[in-house]
């Protein structure tokens, strides 16, 4: 923790720590790993068995096989609350159910692309490799990408709650603009006796 | 697009219905739309009669009069079925949603716009400004002195309102609780009858109601299960744009022979009218039943078959996808887990 290295001449005043959060180093990014048992999630295991320290951000989800990881995973992860996410899996040509992590690889590199493309880094989606053996490796690799994704600060995409971007409240809105005497329905599903209240999603 | 700006106060017809008493009241409202979802209604031909005849149309501005102050004025559940083909992007459109749900029994999202955003959802892939300045700067249009929308003007008469775009459009389910879907850009008319005979037979007991959150008049499956061409290999070398090439073979699966067909996470439904014409499926109904994440589906799919197992040679392959938002989410931006691009919701470039 020595975020308060003097960066410019201090002022004068003892200000009171106008740094956000991020700069004092207090960002402590949520990371999604995705593992697979045979490989990297041993790996996993072995670095804490053998006591080698890794940063906790990261939050270590076991796959079957790094094929297994459906991109809708990586996206669900931004779209609550992750502000990056790893994926690893055995070495190319070592894969347990043979070539699958292949695919992951080319999953991986249209995600990067993808995402991209809607504005979140690439960085934030990372690929590592690491075997059984390889402890250590992962635990660098782990702490690797969360220095990277620490340096990016948070990601905070608000699919969820969209809605209220820019103080758009759709219920203020709607009383606002006069809306209708009883307001908005007030439970979903509105009027409608056939159905039950129970979310569409 | 809707008709402008909302009548005051103007209680003129709302007793048109009232002589046959229990005709179950229909209103179409096209949001954010181009108004194609109306012509597909009306493309169901002489059973544009049958629908005149179940129901008492009470709002479709598209094709006749109706006022919204008529729809204020009802009671809540007045209206039997709405059906709403557009997305919601600016606060009049979601006004009237909210209005129309209020005063409806069952809310369809009808078409790709209202289900999962369309075409006019990848403007969330850009800020409101981004969309502005194209429109009215950048582009062709000829305006010298910059003129801008003015969202709230001070009239002799009184102030008048012009919509307001809201950061990012949204679907008609981010907005409303909806009922039913019916996918489709636009749906096509044979499956929309079908919809609305279902709708129909339940209200007259002689057949089930749909469970909520159906999507009728389309299949649970995919395009590629109605598609007739043959699938043999499983690894494609490179993506082409059909431009690019002068013939494909005509009995081959059209993703096998490179050009980047959406059929495989793409809703079955339209009888894969596209492939049969030669064209890849661009992916307008929609997520096949189950699929969470249509674009994440077809990443999988694509993914899978690419041919090749180093970075560099997936790289070269990948190159095949200029646009792989405009791919992937042609159809479902606004509808998919991340729901826009990051310009959109940090409204950046202001």
């Amino acid at each position: 923790m020595s975020a308060q290295a003097p960066l410019a001449p201090a002022p004068i005043e003892v200000a009171a720590p106008a740094t956000s959060p991020a700069e004092a180093g207090l960002f402590e990014p949520v990371i999604i790993g995705f593992t697979c048992n045979w490989c990297s999630y041993r790996a996993a295991d072995l670095a804490g068995t053998a006591r080698t320290k890794y940063e906790p951000n990261v939050r270590l989800i076991r796959l079957m096989c790094s094929g297994r990881l459906d991109p809708t995973f990586v996206l669900k992860a931004f779209a609550e609350g992750a502000d990056a996410v790893l994926v690893s899996g055995c070495h190319p040509g070592e894969c347990h159910y043979i070539e699958q992590n292949y695919k992951a690889l080319r999953r991986f590199q249209l995600l990067q692309r993808t995402i991209e493309a809607l504005g979140i880094e690439p960085q934030r989606l990372q690929l590592v490799w690491a075997s059984a053996a390889e402890g250590v490796r992962l635990a660098n690799e782990i702490n690797r990408v969360t220095d990277e994704v620490r340096a990016l600060g948070p990601l905070n995409w608000p699919a969820g709650n969209i809605v209220d971007l820019d103080g758009a409240d759709l219920d203020a809105a709607w009383e606002a603009t006069g809306g209708d005497a009883g307001g908005p329905p007030a439970t979903p599903g509105g009027a409608n006796p056939q159905h039950a209240v129970e979310a569409t999603r | 697009m809707s008709p402008t700006a909302k009548p005051a106060a103007k209680p003129a017809a709302p007793k048109a219905a009232k002589p046959k008493a229990a005709k179950p009241k229909l209103a179409i409202f096209g949001a954010a739309s181009c108004g194609g979802c109306d012509i597909a209604i009306v493309n169901i031909h002489e059973h544009i009669v049958d629908v005149a005849n179940a129901f008492d149309i009470v709002l479709w501005p598209t094709i006749m009069d109706g006022k919204y102050s008529d729809i204020e004025a009802m009671a809540d559940g007045e209206i039997t079925i709405t059906l709403v083909s557009g997305s919601m992007r600016t606060d009049e459109t979601i006004h009237l949603a909210r209005l129309l749900r209020q005063k409806s029994q069952f809310v369809v999202a009808f078409g790709s716009c209202a289900s999962e955003g369309c075409i006019p959802g990848l403007a969330n892939l850009s800020s409101r400004k981004q969309i502005l300045d194209t429109t009215f700067t950048t582009s062709s249009t000829d305006n010298p002195d910059d003129i801008r929308p003015i969202y709230e003007y001070q009239a002799p008469e009184g102030v008048l309102h012009l919509p307001q775009f809201e950061p990012v459009l949204r679907t008609l389910d981010q907005v409303v609780d909806v009922d039913y879907t019916i996918p489709g850009c636009p749906p096509e008319s044979k499956q929309i009858w079908a919809a609305l005979e279902a709708v129909v037979k339940a209200l007259n007991g002689t057949g089930p109601l749909p469970p909520k959150g159906s999507v009728l008049g389309a299949g649970d499956s995919t395009v590629c299960d109605e598609c007739a061409r043959k699938r043999n290999v499983k690894h494609i070398s490179e993506f082409v744009r059909i431009q690019q090439v002068a013939s494909f073979d005509p009995e081959i699966c059209l993703l096998e022979q490179g050009l980047p067909c959406n059929g495989p996470a793409t809703r079955n439904g339209c009888g894969a009218l596209c492939p049969a014409a030669g064209a890849p499926c661009i992916g307008c109904y929609g997520a096949a039943e189950g699929v969470v994440d249509y674009g994440a589906r077809l990443m999988s799919a694509f993914a899978s078959v690419v041919d090749a197992t180093k970075p560099e040679e997936i790289d070269k392959v990948l190159d095949g996808i200029p646009d792989p938002v405009g791919q992937f989410y042609r159809f479902s931006l606004a509808g998919s887990l991340l729901r826009s691009g990051r310009a959109a919701w940090q409204n950046d470039g202001e």
